[in-house]
């Protein structure tokens, strides 16, 4: 079978490709070039930069398939970018790898296989993908739960989960390492690839103002009854949860309870006042089951590292869903995904209103 | 797999008969040319050979050529070295036009940043400049003009007497980049008025780099490099005596077979051209088909993107291009294309044939055969740019 490999120059796509390679598929190497890199020096990315493609080049020819590297600037820009930016804009904390997967690589990247003869797009991501009895695709946690990236994948459809393959999911990272070292794979110690890939020095707020000076208005610090604590330089600095970088004096320790894009307001408040039970979500994929229209029980996670807690969810209208928890959580933060599981199987996911 | 390469305008393979010289001069040839004994003499006669055929190329005087690492260093100091010399005299305005390679594109670049003026030329659909725009464009201070002989990417031939001409009447110094056409039609640097000549080696089947630059008689360029008295002081450091050797017997074989084989990659060249306008809806052929090398043909693919199609025909063995690649080696949209004044599209869905020695008619029947399909699959994929969430 003909498959294309997203490759990233990164040690988990590489060994997906391998093995792949050997056993016997006919593989197709794409690494996808996502910023300008005219220059040949790096200007911002932890990854895909030009020494990753070189990389993944590197990798291709040592198993010997063909590597291809292909241009998805703007495409990148049109998608996950404009969104990041919009969503900071809009008071929300965007999730922009779900979006890469969902918009870039098992759209774009998948079109772009099926016109060269590939059945499916491998990746190198901590997941698995498997058929049920009744035809279903299922999306399930990798074997190896700290790695695990199932939460980044819960907006794939049926025909994209049909076409994806995930090769290191049925690994631990130390076993992926080791399958790099066993075949040789110059990348087999390179380190994992941190924070967000197109802001490398984790400054958002500078990247997000760059491109949408708009954000840096001035608007009021406020506590839960109104009243101004301070100001602050742009909503895009915030993020629900936050502690630092109030700049406000007080005895007690404030997070950020809630951005108001129109008023241009954060409000703040104690630790206590972050916890919520419920909460609603849009563009709701679901995967194991049809939408829910009585309330059944998952466990629900709110954000990467967030340890999935109990609770009901149930289908709303226009493709949204309602989520109550057994315990109230903290911190749950518009604009990043809510994923349900029913064990290591990944039941849906929505984005967070 | 049986792999069919029709990109000789990147890259030929390397004539055996060139390459059994550079062995035996990398072996038996290894003295220093600038030096005084037995050996020294030897390379320098191996170098100086290679001259006469270098000349004898491009219709120069021996003496006039100077060897350089390729196309890019003989376009940088043509135009560097020349501009340094005139900027004194108060010259300080280059010419070129917009479809030129990077290798002048670039360097007119760096001199705009070091207080150049610079004028870029644009051309028409035709792919080829007009004499009128450089007229408008020559000035009083005009130092150096440079206009290529035939386009990479369309392989268009440029009207460079024409246009030498006018640079000479406003005093202006004329250089080409010959790269593309050196060793596909006849040159004579004489007939072409031109002051300045580029070449490279790999393009006429020759070794990679090195290259040749011709200077007129008279015509002082200051070196880019400063060290010894090599090439007539004009480019230091010790010559790639291996290298010249090699381009040297490439260039006697390419003019002595090259009325030949011209019209024979023609006539296969036109059966691409033309099993493909036929065979494959929506394709149309850039630029002017009336002045052209012979090897040459850039088609476009409407609904295709070239990076797509690119990836699809290697997949089946067969080698083209696009005109010009990035540094991560991914597509850009064709400067070339865009200044002959096409939409976003066409930059981007054109994909340049580039035949050569090897190519047989049964390899182009091949390509006409497949591209169909392939395109027709593209095709069939495509959808419509999905919207951000």
């Amino acid at each position: 079978m003909r498959i294309v490999v997203a490759m990233s120059g990164g040690v988990d796509s590489s060994v997906a490709a391998a093995l792949l390679a050997e056993q016997g598929h006919d593989v197709i190497g794409l690494s996808m070039q996502l910023y300008d890199q005219r220059g040949g020096e790096q200007t911002w990315g932890s990854c895909c930069t030009l020494d990753d493609l070189h990389d993944a080049r590197r990798v291709a020819s040592r198993l010997g398939f063909p590597h291809y590297i292909v241009n998805f600037e703007r495409r990148f820009q049109e998608t996950v970018i404009s969104n990041f930016v919009q969503e900071y804009a809009a008071g929300r904390t965007p999730l922009p790898c779900a979006h890469c997967n969902s918009d870039l690589k098992f759209s774009t990247l998948l079109d772009r296989a099926r016109g060269l003869g590939g059945e499916c797009v491998a990746t190198g991501h901590y997941a698995r993908v498997e058929q049920s009895q009744v035809g279903r695709w299922l999306l399930k946690r990798s074997a190896d739960g700290e790695k695990d990236q199932s939460y980044f994948l819960f907006s794939l459809t049926q025909d994209q989960l049909a076409r994806a393959a995930f090769p290191v999911g049925t690994l631990t990272k130390p076993e992926v390492r080791e399958q790099a070292r066993r075949l040789g794979l110059a990348v087999a110690d390179k380190p994992d690839s941190q924070e967000i890939c197109f802001v490398p020095d984790g400054d958002y707020a500078s990247f997000v103002a760059r491109r949408e000076p708009a954000v840096s208005r001035e608007g009021a610090i406020l506590d839960r009854d109104g009243r101004a604590l301070g100001t602050h330089a742009g909503i895009h600095r915030f993020t629900v949860g936050q502690r630092k970088g109030l700049g406000i004096a007080s005895t007690s320790p404030l997070y950020v309870l809630k951005i108001d894009a129109d008023a241009g307001s954060v409000t703040v408040g104690p630790r206590e006042a972050l916890e919520q039970a419920r909460l609603t979500a849009s563009d709701v994929n679901w995967i194991s089951i049809d939408a829910p229209q009585t309330p059944v029980a998952v466990s629900a996670q709110i954000r990467h590292r967030h340890k999935p807690a109990a609770g009901r969810v149930h289908a709303l209208a226009e493709g949204r869903a309602e989520m109550v928890f057994d315990e109230a959580q903290p911190a749950i933060t518009p604009g990043q995904a809510v994923v349900f599981y029913d064990s290591d199987t990944v039941v849906g996911g929505g984005w967070i209103d | 797999m049986q792999r069919i390469y029709l990109d000789h305008n990147a890259t030929t393979p390397v004539l055996p008969a060139a390459a059994d010289r550079m062995v035996a001069v990398l072996r038996d040839e290894f003295g220093n040319p600038s030096s005084v004994h037995h050996f020294g003499q030897r390379a320098k006669a191996a170098v100086d050979d290679a001259r006469s055929e270098i000349a004898a190329l491009i219709g120069a005087e021996p003496a006039e050529v100077l060897f350089t690492s390729g196309g890019t260093e003989a376009d940088n100091i043509a135009i560097r070295g020349a501009a340094e010399v005139l900027e004194s005299s108060g010259k300080r305005h280059l010419i070129a036009s917009a479809i030129e390679h990077e290798a002048v594109l670039n360097t007119l670049k760096a001199l705009a940043k070091r207080g150049f003026r610079t004028t870029l030329l644009s051309v028409d659909e035709s792919g080829i400049v007009s004499p009128a725009s450089l007229r408008d464009a020559l000035a009083d201070d005009t130092a150096v003009v440079s206009v290529m002989h035939a386009n990479n990417e369309i392989g268009t031939i440029q009207p460079i007497a024409e246009l030498a001409g006018l640079a000479h009447e406003r005093g202006a110094l004329f250089h080409t980049d010959a790269v593309q056409s050196a060793g596909k039609i006849p040159i004579a640097v004489k007939a072409l008025d031109v002051d300045m000549l580029s070449i490279s080696g790999h393009k006429f089947y020759g070794p990679k780099g090195v290259g040749a630059l011709w200077v007129r008689r008279g015509v002082r360029v200051l070196p880019l490099l400063t060290g010894g008295r090599q090439e007539r002081s004009r480019r230091a450091g010790t010559e790639n005596v291996p290298g010249i050797a090699g381009m040297g017997v490439a260039a006697h074989a390419a003019l002595a077979k090259m009325k030949d084989e011209g019209a024979r990659l023609a006539v296969l060249r036109d059966r691409l051209e033309a099993g493909i306008l036929s065979g494959v809806p929506g394709t149309a052929v850039n630029g002017s088909t009336a002045t052209r090398v012979p090897n040459t043909t850039n088609i476009s693919f409407d609904r295709v993107e070239a990076e797509s199609l690119l990836i699809a025909l290697d997949l089946e063995g067969i080698a083209v291009s696009t005109g010009s690649a990035c540094s991560s080696g991914t597509l850009e949209p064709s400067h070339v294309l865009k200044a002959m004044g096409f939409n976003a599209h066409r930059t981007q869905n054109s994909i340049r044939f580039s035949l050569g020695a090897a190519n047989t008619e049964a390899e182009i029947d091949r390509v006409i055969a497949v591209l169909p399909g392939i395109v027709e699959k593209l095709r069939s994929l495509t959808r419509a740019p999905a919207r951000a969430r």
